[in-house]
C-alpha cells in the first residue's frame, strides 16, 4: 500500500511539472488530461495495426472506442496498462502518458501501473475461487493479509459494483457459480478492490443478455463519478448510451473523435457517417 | 445398401470391437490376479510382512524389500518432484522459443520412451561409479529420478498448458508479478493434474526393476536400511529371487510378495484418484 501511495506522490508532483506545456499546447481545454497518447504506432511483427494516433481523455469522463471488428481498437485500449507488452512480435512508437507521465518509461514498473489501470474483458474471468478470493486477490498479492481490511475493501467494491446485495450471504460460493451477468460485475468489483483511477473495458457486456447489459450499462453511468473509463464497444447504441466521447477508428487509424452527441448525429468524416448508420462494419 | 445402412453397420462393428478389445484387458487382469492371489493370499499374514528374509521359506518375510521400496520411492519423490515441477514451470512460462529450447523440448519428450535398462546403466556409470554412492539408496533414487523426471516434465507441462489463459490476463490485469502469478493462480489450477501425473509417474518408480537390478540392488541385503547411504532391495527384485528358486513354497512366497506390490500400486493410483477429485472441488472449476 505504501509503494502505492509513494507513487502517486511522484505522479503528482509530476503533475506540476507537466502543467506549462500540457496547457500551452491544448488551450481550448485548460483540464489536463487523464490519458494522453501522441503519434502512436502498433506493429504486430512487421504488421502495423495502429498509426498515428493522437487522442487526450479527460479525467473522470467516458470514452467509447468504435469501428469495425478487427480495426485495433482492442490493441489501443491494451496499451494503457502494457497488456500487450506479452505478446513476443508488439513494438510501439510514440508516447503514452497518464497524468501526464510517460507509461513507457523504464522507471515505471507494469505491476504499479496496473495497480492505477484496472481492466475488465470480453469475457467474464472470474478466478476458479470464491467470490470473497477473487475481490481480495489485488489486495492479497499486494501483501494485505489483514482481515478487517479485506472485509471492508470486498464490501465495499461489491457495492460499487452493484453486486453486493446478490452476494452478501455467500461470498465463499465459488465465483463460477454466479452468472455471466454476475460474473462480469464480480470482475469489475475485483478490479476496484485495488483502488485505481482509470478502468479498460473491452466489450465487457458482448457476453451477456440484455438484461445484465443494462445493468452494466448503469454501473458505468455511476462508475463515472469516481473513475476515468475507456470502453470499447461493438454496439453503437451502447457507445450512445454510456459515454461522454466517442472515438472512431478505421483500420487503424483514429478518423473521428468527438463528443458522444455530436459523433451520432452531426459526423464531420464521410466514412464515421457510413459507420454509424450500419452501411459497413 | 444405402450409404445409411453402411455407415450404421461400420458404427454397429465398431462398437463391438471395442467392448471385445476392452475385454480381453480386462479378463486378462482379472485371471492374472485372481491366480495370483489364489496362490499368495494365504501366505499373507503379519509375519510375512515384518520378517527379514530367510533360507527358510516359510520363516522369510518381505520387510527388507518393502522398506527398501519405501525409502526408495519417498527419497525419488524428493529429488524429482521439485526438478520436475520446476523445469515444467522453466518451459512452459519463462523460457523463450528459440532453437534451443524446441530441441531441448523435443528431446524430454524422446527421454520418457527411452527404455528403463538406459537409466539404468547411466546411473551406473554417474552415481554408482563416478559418484561413488555405490549401490546405496542414494543411487537408487537418483537413477530412477531421472527415469521419471521426464515424465513428470511433460504431465506438468500439460497440466499448466491447460490453465486458461484468461485466468493469467486476470491475474497480471490486478499488478501480480509473473511468479505471483504462476503461484496463485496456475500452480493452483494445475494443482490436481500435476499431482496425478507425479503419483503415476512414482508408482511407475516403484515397479522398476531393471534399473535397480544395474545399479547393484541385487545383492542379498539382510537388514532393513537405516539411511539414504545403506544398500538396499526392492519388492521387484525381492520377487524375482523367490520365483528363481526351485522350492514351490518360495514361489508362494512371491505370490505373496506380488500382492503386496499390486496392494502399494493400487493404493498410490487411488490417491492419484482421490487427489484429483479433491482438487477439483477446491478449486471450483
Ligand atoms: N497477438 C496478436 N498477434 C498478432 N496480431 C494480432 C494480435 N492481436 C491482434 N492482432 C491483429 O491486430 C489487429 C487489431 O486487432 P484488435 O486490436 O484485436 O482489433 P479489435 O479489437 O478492434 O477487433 C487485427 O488485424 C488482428 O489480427
Ligand atoms: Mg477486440
Amino acid at each position: 500500500m505504501e509503494e502505492i501511495i509513494e507513487i502517486e506522490k511522484t505522479v503528482t508532483s509530476e503533475k506540476h511539472r507537466a502543467e506549462q506545456p500540457a496547457d500551452a499546447k491544448h488551450t481550448e481545454n485548460p483540464v489536463r488530461p487523464k490519458l494522453e497518447t501522441r503519434g502512436v504506432n502498433v506493429f504486430y511483427g512487421d504488421n502495423q495495426v495502429i498509426t498515428d494516433v493522437s487522442i487526450t481523455m479527460k479525467e473522470k469522463s467516458v470514452t467509447a472506442l468504435i469501428g469495425p471488428s478487427g480495426c485495433g481498437k482492442s490493441t489501443f485500449l491494451r496499451l494503457f496498462n502494457r497488456m500487450n507488452d506479452y505478446i513476443k512480435v508488439f513494438r510501439k512508437e510514440g508516447d503514452i502518458c497518464i497524468d501526464g507521465k510517460d507509461i513507457y518509461s523504464p522507471s515505471v514498473h507494469v505491476e504499479d501501473l496496473r495497480k492505477m489501470v484496472g481492466m475488465v474483458f470480453q469475457k467474464p474471468n472470474p478466478f476458479p475461487k470464491t467470490i470473497y478470493e477473487n475481490v481480495a486477490y489485488g489486495l492479497r498479492i499486494q501483501g494485505v493479509n489483514d482481515k478487517n481490511i479485506l472485509d471492508e475493501a470486498v464490501e465495499q467494491s461489491l457495492k460499487s459494483a452493484a453486486l453486493w446485495n446478490e452476494v452478501r450471504s455467500n461470498l465463499k460460493k465459488s465465483a463460477l457459480a454466479l452468472s455471466g451477468g454476475q460474473q462480469q460485475r464480480l470482475c469489475i468489483a475485483r478490479a476496484l478492490a485495488v483502488n485505481p483511477s482509470i478502468l479498460l473495458m473491452d466489450e465487457p457486456a458482448s457476453a451477456l443478455d440484455p438484461i445484465a447489459t443494462a445493468k452494466i450499462e448503469e454501473l458505468i453511468h455511476r462508475l463515472k463519478e469516481d473513475y476515468t473509463i475507456v470502453i470499447v464497444t461493438h454496439n453503437m447504441q451502447q457507445a450512445g448510451r454510456v459515454s461522454d466521447m466517442t472515438a472512431f477508428f478505421y483500420l487503424g487509424k483514429l478518423i473521428e473523435y468527438t463528443e458522444t452527441k455530436k459523433l451520432f448525429t452531426s459526423p464531420e468524416n464521410e466514412m464515421t457517417e457510413n459507420y454509424i448508420t450500419g452501411r459497413f462494419g | 445398401m444405402n450409404s445409411r445402412q453402411k455407415n450404421r453397420i461400420k458404427d454397429r462393428a465398431f462398437k463391438y470391437l471395442g467392448i471385445f478389445s476392452t475385454s480381453i484387458g480386462l479378463i486378462l487382469l482379472t485371471v492374472f490376479i485372481g491366480s495370483i492371489i489364489k496362490d499368495g493370499i494365504g501366505r499373507i499374514d503379519w509375519d510375512f510382512l515384518t520378517n527379514l528374509p530367510s533360507r527358510k521359506a516359510e520363516k522369510a518375510g518381505i520387510l527388507t524389500a518393502l522398506a527398501g521400496s519405501v525409502w526408495l520411492l519417498v527419497m525419488t519423490a524428493i529429488v524429482s518432484i521439485p526438478l520436475g515441477v520446476a523445469a515444467a514451470i522453466h518451459l512452459e512460462e519463462y523460457s523463450r522459443k528459440t532453437r534451443w529450447s524446441s530441441f531441448l523440448e523435443i528431446n524430454i519428450t524422446n527421454l520418457a520412451g527411452v527404455p528403463s535398462v538406459i537409466y539404468g546403466i547411466l546411473g551406473l556409470q554417474i552415481f554408482v561409479r563416478t559418484m561413488r554412492f555405490g549401490g546405496s539408496l542414494l543411487a537408487g533414487a537418483f537413477t530412477l529420478a531421472l527415469l521419471i523426471l521426464p515424465i513428470i516434465i511433460v504431465t506438468t507441462r500439460e497440466a499448466i498448458k491447460a490453465v486458461p489463459s484468461s485466468i493469467k490476463e486476470a491475474s497480471y490485469g490486478l499488478g501480480a508479478t509473473k511468479w505471483q502469478t504462476i503461484r496463485h493462480q496456475v500452480l493452483p489450477a494445475a494443482g490436481g493434474s500435476i499431482a496425478t501425473g507425479i503419483i503415476l509417474a512414482l508408482s511407475r518408480a516403484i515397479g522398476e526393476t531393471a534399473p535397480v537390478i544395474i545399479i547393484g540392488a541385487l545383492a542379498y541385503v539382510a537388514f532393513v536400511p537405516q539411511s539414504p547411504t545403506d544398500e538396499f532391495t526392492v519388492l521387484p527384485i525381492q520377487i524375482f529371487n523367490w520365483v528363481s528358486r526351485p522350492d514351490h513354497a518360495f514361489v508362494v512366497n512371491a505370490a505373496a510378495g506380488i500382492i503386496v506390490l499390486l496392494a502399494v500400486t493400487f493404493m498410490m493410483n487411488g490417491i492419484a484418484v482421490y487427489l484429483r477429485h479433491r482438487w477439483q472441488n477446491k478449486v471450483n472449476w
